[in-house]
């Protein structure tokens, strides 16, 4: 399915809200096509640009690479933030690496999210994992790359810190982390079918059956109304 | 007959009780699965997810400028520290430059929202414990920064404060001057609270030596703001990476000993001293000029992302932000909220210590449950 918050113009944003008073209409696909040519399609993917020649690489990135060479495929600058890219089977090698190494000693996990690229082809998943060293004072960012059906090592014995975040990027993305001592669903119900933050998951409706047969879940919907007017 | 070792004389099962989701000690919608032996917590577990409204999906259906307003929902007793965050991060996306005055009146409205939180946070702590008039004493200093508030911005709890690039409007006239009389206030209203309790008896024995985290602990399991401050890590956004006006003022950090109760009792006190000293230098030096930069009339960040933090009275309040370069919403928004992150260590806080206890934990790492859940 296309996805509808990037079809949709600009203005009508407003329309794609769930109000209780709306009008069922049918999700997505008939409004996003006759919408489609007037907003590009979302890139594949950020653009992670290389860090320019005249700015010298932090020691820790460069030790990074010698000590674990493979393991980081690239290295991006910017606005300021450096960013290593990691190949996910040696995620957890690098994650132990950056905490431990004295030069480096990212002892602070401040964030661990996910971002949904539908587009990129193989790979549609950027885990992303934003450190930060108490002793020295420093910030950086280390990304991986996912498929929808690929697993991921969990962190969370390197950092405890992220094992709430990396629930809330399990519970809304549906990434699997390998070896999470608990990776359940945090902020939606334990029940709930989908994973909302998807590019591909509706504004409205109830999840899963309004995207797998619009049709049943209008009637679904019909059947509640007329039931609450008896 | 003997005494059976192996089977003592009462039940000694374990009892898993539910605190919460609508327990006034909560905070708001905080479930606690608490799992006893005896009066004693062995285990618990926390649920949330109760107050999630889609904060971050919602965001990548406005524009840059709309989001303003669902960061004042996150936070609900501090909005302008989410909102001035927000803006900070989306003006590092574009590379913007905001003029000095704007900075200044930043950073005065987020230490003024700073000590409403932590006047809240105080009043509704200590009640949890039993002291009640901690409480109404403190909202009476409270309604006065809302008064600020609102003379600056016509709402008194969702400010939407800032614009990216600066601020809706310079300050009303006279303002400056209300805010040096509240600070005097204030300081003279902050020794009141210590007479109540600093050295009260009862405070003492329900705060000292309750839900201790260790440094070392508190930086694992990642902590964030008074609460890890208290353990003795001198670690503050302001100080570590200035942002606003911060570089140019003069502050300290207070850190704790033990990383009790009662430590981030007293770090969050001296941090409303040092937020009314940070105040009277913003306003003794706050420079003239315009309160908006340069900013274009269609919002639309070059294609790249950044992560970008701020102190909120909470703790470490970061927004990562996915600009795509086409579109004039971003691709993807995420905050990092310090309530969720400090949320994470009321397990390993409370086993071991009374049920009594956990309605002090709880209020101790300070929570918002709208940031909590989003």
């Amino acid at each position: 399915m296309a996805d509808p918050e990037h079809t949709d113009p600009p203005g009508d944003t407003g329309a794609a809200v769930p109000t209780p008073a709306a009008a069922p209409k049918p999700p997505g696909k008939p409004a996003a096509a006759a919408a489609a040519p007037k907003v590009p399609p979302p890139p594949p993917g950020p653009p992670d640009p290389a860090p320019p020649a005249d700015l010298p690489v932090p020691d820790f990135i460069q030790a990074l690479q010698e000590a674990l060479p493979g393991a980081v495929t690239q290295v991006a600058y910017w606005v300021g933030d450096w960013t290593v890219i990691v190949a996910a089977p040696r995620l957890l090698e690098v994650a132990q690496y950056l905490r431990d190494t004295p030069g480096a000693a990212f002892d602070y996990c401040s964030d661990v999210t996910a971002v949904d690229w539908p587009t990129r082809a193989g790979e549609r998943f950027d885990v992303v994992y934003c450190l930060y060293s108490t002793s020295r004072r420093a910030r950086v960012r280390m990304k991986t790359r996912l498929g929808d059906t690929d697993a991921v090592r969990s962190v969370s014995g390197v950092w405890a810190a992220a094992n709430w975040l990396e629930r809330e990027a399990f519970d809304m993305f549906g990434i699997r982390f390998e070896g999470h001592p608990d990776l359940r669903r945090i902020l939606m119900p334990e029940e709930w079918q989908g994973h909302p933050q998807r590019k591909d998951y509706p504004l409205e409706g109830p999840g899963e059956l309004m995207l797998e047969s619009p049709q049943q879940w209008l009637k679904l919907r019909q059947s509640f109304n007329e039931a609450e007017i008896e | 007959m003997e005494p059976d070792v192996a089977r003592p004389m009462f039940d000694t099962d374990e009892l898993v009780i539910n605190m919460g989701p609508q327990h006034p000690a909560t905070h708001g919608v905080l479930r606690v699965v608490l799992k006893l032996d005896g009066e004693k917590v062995v285990d618990a577990d926390v649920v949330i997810g109760y107050l999630h409204r889609g904060v971050e999906k919602l965001s990548e259906n406005r524009d840059w400028t709309q989001i303003v307003l669902l960061t004042d929902r996150l936070d609900y007793v501090a909005s302008a520290a989410a909102n001035l965050a927000y803006v900070e991060t989306v003006e590092k996306l574009l590379s913007l430059e905001v003029p000095r005055r704007a900075k200044y009146i930043r950073t005065i409205l987020a230490e003024l929202q700073r000590l409403a939180s932590h006047l809240v946070w105080l009043g509704s702590h200590a009640m949890d414990i039993g002291a009640v008039t901690v409480f109404l004493y403190c909202l009476r200093e409270r309604e006065l920064i809302l008064d600020l508030f609102e003379e600056f911005c016509g709402a008194r709890l969702t400010y939407n404060s800032m614009r990216i690039g600066g601020l809706p409007q310079d300050l009303p006239p006279g303002w400056d001057k209300k805010v040096l009389q509240f600070c005097d206030i204030q300081m003279e209203k902050l020794v009141e609270y210590e007479t109540l309790l600093t050295h009260n008896r009862i405070w003492l024995g329900r705060t000292k030596n309750i839900g201790v985290i260790s440094a070392a602990d508190a930086i694992a399991v990642g902590l964030c703001g008074p609460p890890l401050r208290g353990s003795g890590v001198a670690r503050d956004v302001r100080k570590d990476e200035p942002y606003a006006a911060y570089a140019e003022m003069e502050f300290d950090v207070p850190v704790g000993a033990n990383g009790d109760t009662y430590d981030r009792y007293l770090v969050r006190l001296e941090e409303m001293r040092q937020s009314v000293r940070i105040i009277r230098q913003a306003i003794g030096g706050l420079p003239e000029g315009p309160v908006m930069g340069k900013v274009p009339r269609l919002i639309k960040p070059p294609a790249g992302e950044t992560y970008h933090a701020n102190e909120s009275p909470k703790g470490e309040i970061g927004y990562f932000i996915a600009s795509d370069g086409k579109s004039t919403s971003p691709y993807r928004m995420r905050v990092r909220p310090p309530s969720f992150c400090n949320l994470q260590a009321l397990p390993q806080l409370v086993r071991g210590h009374l049920v009594a206890d956990v309605i002090a934990l709880i209020g101790t790492i300070d929570i918002v449950l709208g940031e909590v859940d989003r």
